[in-house]
């Protein structure tokens, strides 16, 4: 009984971390978009609200919370309120399995540094979230029963379904060099400058074409096609709702770019590093220095999702679904092939 | 292994404890003044026409059906993966045989035009069209 | 153990009472949702059973893929709410109190056979469900179901452009007919 009691401390401990870093990654993310794109255009950015316009987001949240909820009266309301729900809370729950730093140990106790990290399914999980996702996004659309909402909700999940193939082949060539599910199998696999954006670049390209897609951020922004479509799916929302769908944006954007640098950039690895500094296993220091560099490649992963989106113009509709089912489709099995022949060799 | 996956929704009753308190601290506060007018649907400021619940083109359907076929293939691809290094040349002949009987399927629908969607034809005006009027 | 039993007692129930919604309520969106609720109760179960990879493949396949086309079709067709079914007592109610006796004497031998026996999981069931064991199981004692799947998704393709372009043929097939009337 204490046993349990101990492990519902840890876990309570960990889900309210994880679940703030989230939020306040999602909070950060937001300020950082704004500021990089005043960089970007040659503008000053937000400057008004605390230090260097540090506590904008915070304000941005107060507001949010205190505006106005309208809802269409031709709206389906249940699902209407539903939809931000959903969306959100898969957002939270990729995190569920994302190992931030190896493993602490205190006593006899190994403490993982993450929620589930070492679930056999491992990536598995990642994929079968993101495919819920869609629900959140085509509700949302098709109960504000409203014209742009409903485009961009469709358009949105026929985007998000065609890239999830391409995510998923990527992954298997990756699931081939370490021969294991789990994420941090994944990292381990790793060790070094193993990384797989050296060994496996084309998948490396091809998954990060696709987290682009699946996390709806410009170039593939279709769903909420300014120009053409309002809003997209997001139209007839405000309020906290709309509130929530774009901090599930951007907590989409924080775990996609964890899940990069865990596949691509090797996680915790970095060559020399732990060599040098020489902590033992399940350290605390160890544990601070991953979670620095884990943090840091999770970082430059979020910059990069930000500076592409101030970059580059947005794709067109027929565009993207060749990209998705003409390109990346057979390039991740022409990949998948590739891998499978070479290692038949190593 | 029951615990990892017990934690998991634990975590998720929290994720969405912590969200549905969100709504409600916001439903506390927000004020609430409706009229039909605000609550009609945004059309950019037009009457909307019609309701948005309307018959849709049936490629969104084919695609998803297609879409579907080949996540079964990723699927079936997810554990040769990871047994990959275990079983050998078998295995990996074995999935070749399966992927190109996919890939056939694959160029069928590529070739029945389903994967391609409608291009854009902007016209655009020459100088000669200025100077010589159309005539249709 | 009790731990367990209380994760599927849950799930269990909540199976049942979306699938009652599934198949009760007029709106068909409301349907789909009860049905993509429903298969997660059912990841509940399968994983008392420990059948790990079945459960992730519930998830991505029934959840992630079948339902998001049922809930294109319901978006696509514009399905309305359901109207209420004029035949009380045809024989398709007829044959469901039938079919409803049937699975009440099922479930009634299912529950005295499970007073008698000891019903409890194999003894390695936990690597059972995981996905190297069905991986080596599939692609070793496996095989010909598993090639046989793939000329089953073949057909299932083909079949799935064939019906949509004979639908769009008919249809224009029709509107010419209309307008030579």
């Amino acid at each position: 009984m204490n046993e349990i009691l101990w492990l519902l401390l840890i876990f309570g401990i960990k889900a309210i971390i994880i679940i703030s870093f989230v939020m306040l990654c999602a909070a950060a993310f937001v300020y950082l978009e704004r500021k990089i794109s005043a960089v970007i255009q040659n503008r000053i950015g937000p400057n008004r609200v605390g230090p260097f316009g540090l506590l904008q987001p915070f304000a941005d949240v107060l507001k949010l919370f205190l505006k106005e909820d309208i809802v269409p009266k031709n709206a389906n309301r249940f699902y209407h309120s539903l939809a931000p729900i959903i969306t959100l809370g898969v957002a939270f729950s990729v995190f569920a399995i994302i190992p931030f730093a190896s493993y602490l140990k205190i006593g006899d106790r190994v403490i993982h540094m993450g929620i589930a990290p070492n679930i056999n399914i491992g990536f598995l999980f990642v994929l079968a979230m993101t495919s819920v996702g869609v629900y959140g996004i085509t509700l949302a659309g098709w109960s504000s029963n409203n014209k742009y909402s409903l485009l961009g909700g469709l358009r949105s999940a026929a985007q998000m379904i065609s890239y999830e193939l391409a995510m998923g082949l990527a992954v298997i060539s990756i699931l081939l060099m370490s021969q294991d599910l789990t994420l941090t199998g994944i990292v381990e696999a790793q060790k070094g400058l193993k990384w797989n954006i050296f060994l496996q670049p084309l998948a490396f390209i091809i998954f990060l074409t696709s987290s682009f897609a699946e996390t709806n951020r410009s170039p593939f922004d279709l769903p909420e096609a300014e120009p053409e479509l309002v809003g997209g799916y997001n139209t007839e929302y405000s309020g906290m709702k709309f509130g929530m769908f774009f901090l599930a944006e951007y907590a989409n954007m924080a775990a996609a770019s964890a899940i990069i640098s865990l596949l691509f950039l090797g996680g915790w690895n970095f060559p020399f590093i732990y060599e040098w500094l020489g902590f033992a296993n399940g350290s605390v220091e160890l544990v601070l220095v991953q979670l620095l560099v884990f943090l840091a490649k999770m970082l430059f992963m979020v910059f990069f999702f930000i500076w592409t989106r101030w970059s580059i113009p947005r794709f067109r509709y027929d565009q993207l679904m060749n990209l998705g089912w003409k390109i990346l489709l057979p390039l991740g099995l022409l990949n998948i092939l590739v891998t499978g022949i070479i290692l038949m060799y190593i | 292994m029951l615990t990892d996956f017990g934690f998991i929704l634990l975590y998720f009753i929290i994720g969405f404890v912590f969200v549905g308190i969100g709504i409600l601290t916001a439903a506390v506060l927000r004020p609430s003044h409706p009229n039909p007018i605000k609550n009609s649907t945004y059309e950019c400021g037009e009457e909307p026409m019609g309701g948005a619940w309307i018959k849709f083109n049936i490629r969104f359907y084919v695609l998803a059906l297609i879409f579907l076929l080949f996540d079964v293939e990723v699927v079936f691809l997810l554990p040769w993966a990871v047994v990959y290094k275990q079983l050998g040349w078998f295995a990996f002949i074995e999935m070749i045989v399966f992927v190109v009987i996919l890939l056939a399927g694959l160029a069928y629908v590529w070739a029945k035009g389903d994967l391609s969607w409608e291009r854009p034809r902007p016209y655009i005006p020459s100088l000669r069209d200025l100077v010589v009027p159309k005539k249709d | 153990m009790s731990l367990t039993f209380l994760i599927f007692g849950i799930s269990a129930v909540l199976a049942i009472a979306s699938g009652i919604v599934t198949i009760s309520t007029k709106n068909p969106i409301t349907s789909a949702i009860s049905l993509v609720f429903h298969f997660f109760m059912l990841v509940g179960l399968y994983l008392t059973l420990q059948a790990q990879f079945v459960a992730a493949i519930q998830v991505l396949v029934y959840a992630g893929a079948i339902m998001v086309l049922v809930v294109f079709v319901i978006m696509l067709l514009n399905v309305g709410d359901e109207q209420k079914l004029k035949d009380k007592m045809s024989f398709k109610s007829i044959l469901a109190i039938c079919f409803a006796i049937i699975m009440g004497v099922q479930f009634f031998i299912i529950f005295n056979v499970v007073k008698t026996t000891n019903i409890k999981l194999a003894d390695h069931a936990s690597e059972m469900g995981s996905v190297q064991m069905i991986g080596k199981e599939l692609f070793t004692n496996y095989i010909f179901p598993f090639e046989a799947i793939s000329l089953l998704l073949l057909t299932a393709i083909v079949g799935a452009v064939v019906i949509s372009k004979r639908k769009l043929l008919s249809n224009e097939e029709l509107s010419l007919n209309k307008i030579e009337d």
